[in-house]
């Protein structure tokens, strides 16, 4: 790798290095802008509002929002709807991964296809079926349990598990085994401690699915009180956001609130989120 | 990550293996059920939640949706029986003669135009710079993956402001800004929506590439500079073929999640406007099925979708997969 890199001449090095920065300012800039607009009393779309000025600062776009959304309850509810699906693919994924890696048994091979197709086949096929069964036979909507159901194990988690537990020594196993340890004392005592940074990289993969879903979420709460932030949000800017003073502002206030947990957590937990695992997880 | 994929090749055969060393064995001296269930019957408890999930919310599910796409489906409320007649193919004629329904499918096909080689070309180049580059590695790499993790909803709101008719983007353009704007212009909206999708996952095909290019041997880049090639000759020669397999995914992904656009239209041009102009055919499953009660022929709708994809995703593998497929 630094081979290569010793190879760029002078010019191509700074070449790269302008090319990256621009790339990153242009990623970057939109969540700037989205901080400064929600800030902002009056919006200020010329160049010059880009930069904060003090005597067009304030929060009022965030109690705008407050008031016609409870932001407070649609992230207690986006919270629950993650950590629910989060819960459920770290305790239920962790054991087909293992089954699927460690264990012999038939009908593994089968197993692993259906993971495979799973992730194959797009939800929005699956869409029309789920809302019939879900909001319409089981009367699920309006529930946390409707709209975990259908993202609870989460199959790239899964994948990665799998992929983790391939790579113990099998002669662990065998020894553990042979000193009598059950399945679950296996998993839990040997298997589990030593995959500890796949579970940190499943959650976070499982995470920003449900929080940042909005569809499936949409479909099936109609009832205000039981809606993710994302549902709420969107709600307000087709429906609400017209009649307000400060339309993107608060919608930008929103916003923030929206993004602020996942990008925080990811930035912390970003070393976690490496290539190789993902990769190959997503490669099968 | 080359070993262990010859590991995970050896794993996946293994089951395959499995019953003829079972057979090798004396069949008495082994209890029924491990016969029947394997070596390690608990594989089937540890993967029995995972099947009972798979099951109830893919399969059943799947296999609804093509039952329901041969039937004039009603809603009905818990219990309450409704006549819901077998219509043969009507749903799937409906379907294609609807001239929203082709509309959104041409959308759909502006859109890949767009975004699939926008999106191919930006990760590899910008993956390639990525894993060479030795200062401020992490800063780079959280900057490009931070759309890929946030809500399309929030980040919808920044486009809507920056894109908006009075907004930052016309106003830094001044005379060249098309009128009307970017969101509400006909001719635009679907570029403009595909210009945010590619922005948004292109974290997510960068981490694909970066991950690819790992296992692209040192010694082709050596010996290519043996025989003279600059970084731009050793790009095309070594590196793109190089990652081949990555690029077969990324056109393969990019192309479905293109077709499954929902959030995008409904949010940034107000539900595909303007006049349809930027409908996604899932946009019109959720008006025609839930909105308008109609779910035979959203269901008809997404199994053609489905396989329209599932078509394109194939032949990109046949084409782009080249020799070693």
């Amino acid at each position: 790798m630094s081979r290569t890199s010793t190879k760029l001449s002078r010019p191509q090095t700074i070449l790269r290095a302008v090319v990256l920065g621009a790339g990153a300012i242009l990623f970057l800039f939109p969540f700037y802008y989205m901080v400064i607009g929600s800030l902002q009393l009056t919006p200020d779309t010329s160049v010059a509002g880009a930069f904060p000025s003090p005597d067009n600062i304030t929060t009022a776009n965030y109690e705008a929002i407050n008031s016609r959304i409870n932001l407070f309850a649609g992230l207690i509810n986006s919270g629950i709807f993650t950590g629910g699906v989060v819960l459920c693919t770290v305790v239920f994924g962790v054991l087909a991964g293992y089954a699927l890696a460690i264990l012999k048994w038939r009908g593994r091979g089968a197993t692993f296809a259906l993971v495979l197709l799973v992730q194959v086949v797009p939800f929005q096929l699956l869409m029309i079926p789920l809302y019939v069964l879900i909001a319409r036979n089981y009367g699920l909507s309006d529930n946390y349990l409707g709209m975990i159901l259908p993202f609870a194990i989460n199959s790239t988690a899964v994948l990665v598990f799998r992929q983790y537990f391939l790579q113990l020594p099998r002669e662990l196993f065998d020894a553990a085994r042979i000193d009598g340890a059950g399945e679950l004392t296996l998993l839990r005592r040997v298997a589990l401690p030593l995959v500890r940074p796949a579970i940190v990289t499943a959650v976070l993969l499982t995470f920003i699915g449900p929080w940042n879903e909005f569809l499936w979420p949409f479909l099936i709460t109609k009832d205000a009180a039981m809606q993710p932030l994302a549902v709420s949000l969107a709600n307000y800017v087709t429906n609400v956001a017209a009649s307000t003073a400060n339309p993107y502002g608060s919608v930008l206030a929103g916003a923030v609130v929206l993004a602020a947990p996942v990008v925080i957590l990811f930035i912390v937990f970003q070393r976690y989120f490496v290539s190789t695992d993902v990769g190959s997880a997503v490669k099968g | 990550m080359s070993s262990s994929t010859t590991r995970r090749g050896d794993r996946v055969r293994s089951p395959r293996r499995d019953p003829g060393t079972t057979d090798a064995r004396p069949a008495a001296r082994r209890p029924l059920l491990s016969r029947v269930l394997g070596v390690q019957p608990i594989g089937w408890l540890f993967g029995a939640p995972y099947l009972v999930f798979a099951i109830v919310v893919f399969a059943y599910p799947l296999v609804f949706a093509i039952y329901m796409s041969f039937f004039d489906y009603f809603f009905s409320a818990p219990g309450v029986e409704v006549d819901k007649p077998f219509v043969g193919l009507d749903n799937y004629i409906a379907v294609l003669t609807d001239p929203a329904v082709l509309q959104s499918f041409g959308n759909v096909l502006v859109f890949l135009v767009i975004n699939v080689p926008l999106t191919v070309v930006l990760s590899i180049v910008l993956a390639t710079a990525l894993n060479k580059v030795v200062h401020l590695r992490t800063f780079l790499r959280v900057s490009y993956y931070v759309p890929y993790v946030t809500a399309s909803v929030a980040l919808v709101g920044v486009w809507l402001f920056l894109f908006g008719g009075g907004g930052l983007v016309n106003n830094v353009l001044g005379p060249l800004a098309p009128d009307p704007s970017w969101l509400v212009n006909p001719a635009l909206a679907m570029p403009t929506i595909a210009l945010f999708v590619t922005w948004k996952q292109l974290g997510f095909y960068i981490l694909l590439y970066l991950a690819a290019l790992q296992n692209v041997p040192q010694e082709l880049y050596e010996s290519a500079s043996t025989d003279g090639a600059g970084p731009i000759r050793s790009f095309f020669s070594v590196t793109v073929p190089g990652v081949r397999q990555a690029t077969v995914l990324v056109l393969m992904l990019s192309t479905i999640i293109g077709a499954n656009l929902f959030t995008e239209p409904y949010l940034l041009t107000g539900g595909g406007g303007p006049n349809g102009a930027s409908a996604s055919p899932v946009l019109i499953m959720y008006q025609r099925g839930i909105q308008q009660g109609h779910p035979g022929f959203a269901a008809a709708l997404g199994i053609i979708l489905t396989i329209a994809v599932l078509i394109v995703a194939l032949l990109q593998r046949r084409f782009a997969g080249g020799r070693d497929e």
